[in-house]
C-alpha cells in the first residue's frame, strides 16, 4: 500500500474509533451507575421524600403515554400525506411544495414546535396544556420521518404491481390498499418506530404544552397534565435542591429511557425482519 | 371471417408533442389471435396499451382516433375504465404476479369487484388455474407465495389472474420474451386453447413465435419522424409467404429490424 493510501486508512479509522468510544463510554457510565438503582420498586414507585428517594413510575407512565397518543395522531396523517405525494400528487407542483415544507419541519429547532405547540394548541384550539397538546406537538416534530420513511417505502413498490392492479379493473384507493400498501408495511413501521424513538426522548416541545415538575396522582385524561421521564432527568440535573443527592434517580432515570428507546427499536428491527421474510415477497 | 371484436379507426397517439402512433386503422376478429410485429420502438406496445387504456396512466399521453369494443368507442367519456379493463385483460411482458399467494393472485380480481362468497371464489380460482394449464403444478401449494414460482408458472399465473375477471379480450405484450423456450411453448399452447373463446391480441417482436401462433398479423414500422405506423395486415399466412409490402418481406426475411 503507498504511503498516502495508509494515511487514509488511519484517519477512518482514527474517526470510527473516536464514534465508537464515545458511545461506548456514555453507555458505559450510564449503565454502571444506573443498573444498581434499578429495581420492580423504581420502576414502579412514586418519587418520595421531595423527589430525593422513590422510583419514578409517574414519569415512565407519562412519557409512555404521551408517546402512543402521539403515534395515534402521526402514523394516519404521515401515511396519508405520503400516499398523497407519491401516488396523487407525484410530479405536481403542489406536491413539491408540500415536500419542501415537511423537509423543513425536519430542520425546526425542537424549542421552536414547544413555542407552536403553546401558542396553538394549547391557547388557540383551547386543549389546555396536557398530555394531548404534548402528543400533538411532539407529533409534528416526528411527521417528517413517518412521511419521508412511508414515500420511500412507497416508491420502492414496483410499478409493475400497480399496472397489473389496474389492468385487473382496480380502481386507483384499490390498487393502493390491496397492492400498494401492504407491500409498503415493513417501511410504514420502521417510521412509526422512528417516530417513537425520537419523540420519546424529546423535552422541548412538551416544556409549554403540559409536562409538570411533579403530580401526586397519575393523568386520568387527555387533557391532564404529566410527568416525563426526559423531563424528569432534566429537573433532577438542574433543578433539584440536592443535585448530588439526586444522582442515583438522573443514572435510573437516563438508563430506563435508554432501554425503553433501544429495545422498542430492537422490537421494531425484528418485526420488520420476521414480516420481510415471512411476508410473500 | 369472424366477428369483428375490435375496430380501431385513425388512431394517433402522442407522448407530449411526439407522435409515437400515426394514423392507425385496422379490425380485430374475434375468437382469434392476433399478432403485432414489428422492430423496437415501432410503437407495438404503445398500440396494444390502446386498447384498454392504460396508456392513460402515462403523464402527456394524448389519444386520438377511436377504439371500437363491439360497436362501442371505448374512449367515450362516459365509458367506466373498470368495466373496459375487466373486459379487456392484460398479461405483461415480465411475470407480475402480486406478492401475494398463488390463491390471492387469482383471487385479486374477483375481490375488487366485492364478490364475497368464499365457495364462489374458490371454485372461479381453480377454474381459472385449470384454464391456464397451471392447477396441477400448484394445487398442492395455492397458499404459497407467487413468487416461488418458475418464471413461466408465473406468466400462466398471471394469465389466470386474467381469466379469472371473465374477460372477452385479453392483450399479450410480449409474454414470453423473459421465458425460456420451453415456457414459451407452453404459453403459446395455452394461448391456441384460449382462442377458441376470448380475443387475443399478442405483441411480440419474435417473428416465429407470431408465425406459430397468429391468425392474424398485423406489421408495424416506423416513418422518418419515428412515428409508428402500420404497414400491412392480414392473414398470418399470407403475411409470411407473400407479403405485398416490400418493407414487410424485408422485415420477415431479416433485412432490419
Amino acid at each position: 500500500m503507498r504511503f498516502r493510501e495508509k494515511v487514509y486508512v488511519f484517519f477512518t479509522a482514527l474517526a470510527v474509533l473516536i464514534i465508537v468510544g464515545l458511545l461506548f463510554y456514555i453507555i458505559f457510565d450510564i449503565v454502571k451507575n444506573g443498573i444498581r438503582v434499578i429495581s420492580w420498586e423504581f420502576i414502579s414507585q412514586p418519587p418520595r421524600e421531595g423527589m430525593t428517594k422513590g422510583g419514578i413510575f409517574p414519569a415512565l407512565y407519562g412519557t409512555l403515554l404521551r408517546t402512543l397518543l402521539m403515534l395515534i395522531f402521526v402514523v394516519p396523517v404521515g401515511v396519508f400525506t405520503a400516499v398523497y405525494l407519491n401516488e396523487y400528487g407525484s410530479g405536481k407542483n403542489f406536491s413539491k411544495w408540500i415536500r419542501l415544507a415537511i423537509n423543513n419541519l425536519a430542520s425546526i429547532p425542537s424549542i421552536v414546535f414547544g413555542l407552536f405547540g403553546l401558542g396553538f394548541f394549547v391557547l388557540f384550539l383551547r386543549l389546555g396544556a396536557g398530555l394531548l397538546s404534548s402528543a400533538l406537538t411532539v407529533g409534528l416534530l416526528t411527521l417528517p420521518l413517518v412521511v419521508v420513511s412511508t414515500e420511500e417505502a412507497l416508491k420502492a413498490v414496483p410499478n409493475s404491481y400497480r399496472e397489473a392492479g389496474f389492468a385487473l379493473g382496480a380502481t386507483k384507493w384499490q390498487v393502493i390498499r390491496m397492492i400498494v400498501l401492504p407491500q409498503a408495511l415493513p417501511g410504514i413501521l420502521t417510521g412509526a418506530i422512528l417516530s417513537v424513538g425520537r419523540g420519546m426522548g424529546e423535552v422541548a416541545p412538551i416544556l409549554f404544552t403540559g409536562v409538570a415538575y411533579y403530580l401526586p396522582y397519575l393523568p386520568s385524561s387527555v387533557f391532564d397534565q404529566f410527568m416525563d421521564l426526559g423531563y424528569h432527568i432534566y429537573i433532577m440535573t438542574t433543578q433539584s435542591f440536592n443535585v448530588e443527592l439526586t444522582k442515583p434517580i438522573q443514572y435510573g432515570s437516563t438508563l430506563v429511557l435508554l432501554i425503553l428507546t433501544f429495545s422498542l427499536n430492537i422490537i421494531a428491527i425484528l418485526i420488520r425482519s420476521k414480516m420481510r421474510r415471512g411476508r410473500l415477497g | 371471417m369472424n366477428n369483428i371484436k375490435i375496430s380501431v379507426k385513425n388512431l394517433n397517439i402522442y407522448y407530449g408533442n411526439f407522435l409515437a402512433l400515426k394514423d392507425i386503422t385496422l379490425d380485430i376478429p374475434e375468437k382469434s389471435i392476433t399478432a403485432i410485429i414489428g422492430p423496437s420502438g415501432c410503437g407495438k406496445s404503445t398500440f396494444l396499451r390502446a386498447l384498454n387504456r392504460m396508456n392513460e396512466l402515462l403523464p402527456n399521453v394524448r389519444t386520438e382516433g377511436k377504439v371500437l369494443l363491439d360497436g362501442q368507442n371505448i374512449y367515450e367519456p362516459n365509458i367506466d375504465l373498470v368495466t373496459l379493463r375487466r373486459k379487456v385483460g392484460m398479461v405483461f411482458q415480465r411475470p407480475n404476479p402480486f406478492p401475494k399467494s398463488i390463491f390471492e393472485n387469482v383471487a385479486f380480481g374477483l375481490r375488487i369487484q366485492g364478490i364475497k362468497d368464499k365457495e364462489q371464489i374458490e371454485e372461479i380460482v381453480e377454474l381459472s388455474l385449470r384454464r391456464a394449464a397451471l392447477w396441477d403444478e400448484v394445487k398442492n401449494k395455492l397458499h404459497k407465495s407467487a413468487l416461488e414460482l418458475s418464471g413461466g408458472q408465473q406468466q400462466r399465473l398471471c394469465i389466470a389472474r386474467v381469466l379469472a375477471v371473465q374477460p372477452e379480450v385479453i392483450l399479450m405484450d410480449e409474454p414470453a420474451s423473459a421465458l425460456d423456450p420451453i415456457a414459451t411453448l407452453r404459453i403459446e399452447d395455452l394461448m391456441r386453447e384460449l382462442k377458441e373463446e376470448y380475443t387475443i391480441v399478442i405483441v411480440t417482436h419474435n417473428m416465429q413465435q407470431a408465425a406459430r401462433v397468429s391468425d392474424f398479423t398485423a406489421f408495424f414500422l416506423t416513418d422518418e419522424n419515428r412515428a409508428g405506423m402500420l404497414i400491412e395486415y392480414g392473414n398470418t399466412s399470407e403475411i409470411f409467404t407473400m407479403p405485398r409490402d416490400p418493407r414487410t418481406e424485408g422485415y420477415i426475411t431479416g433485412r432490419y429490424g
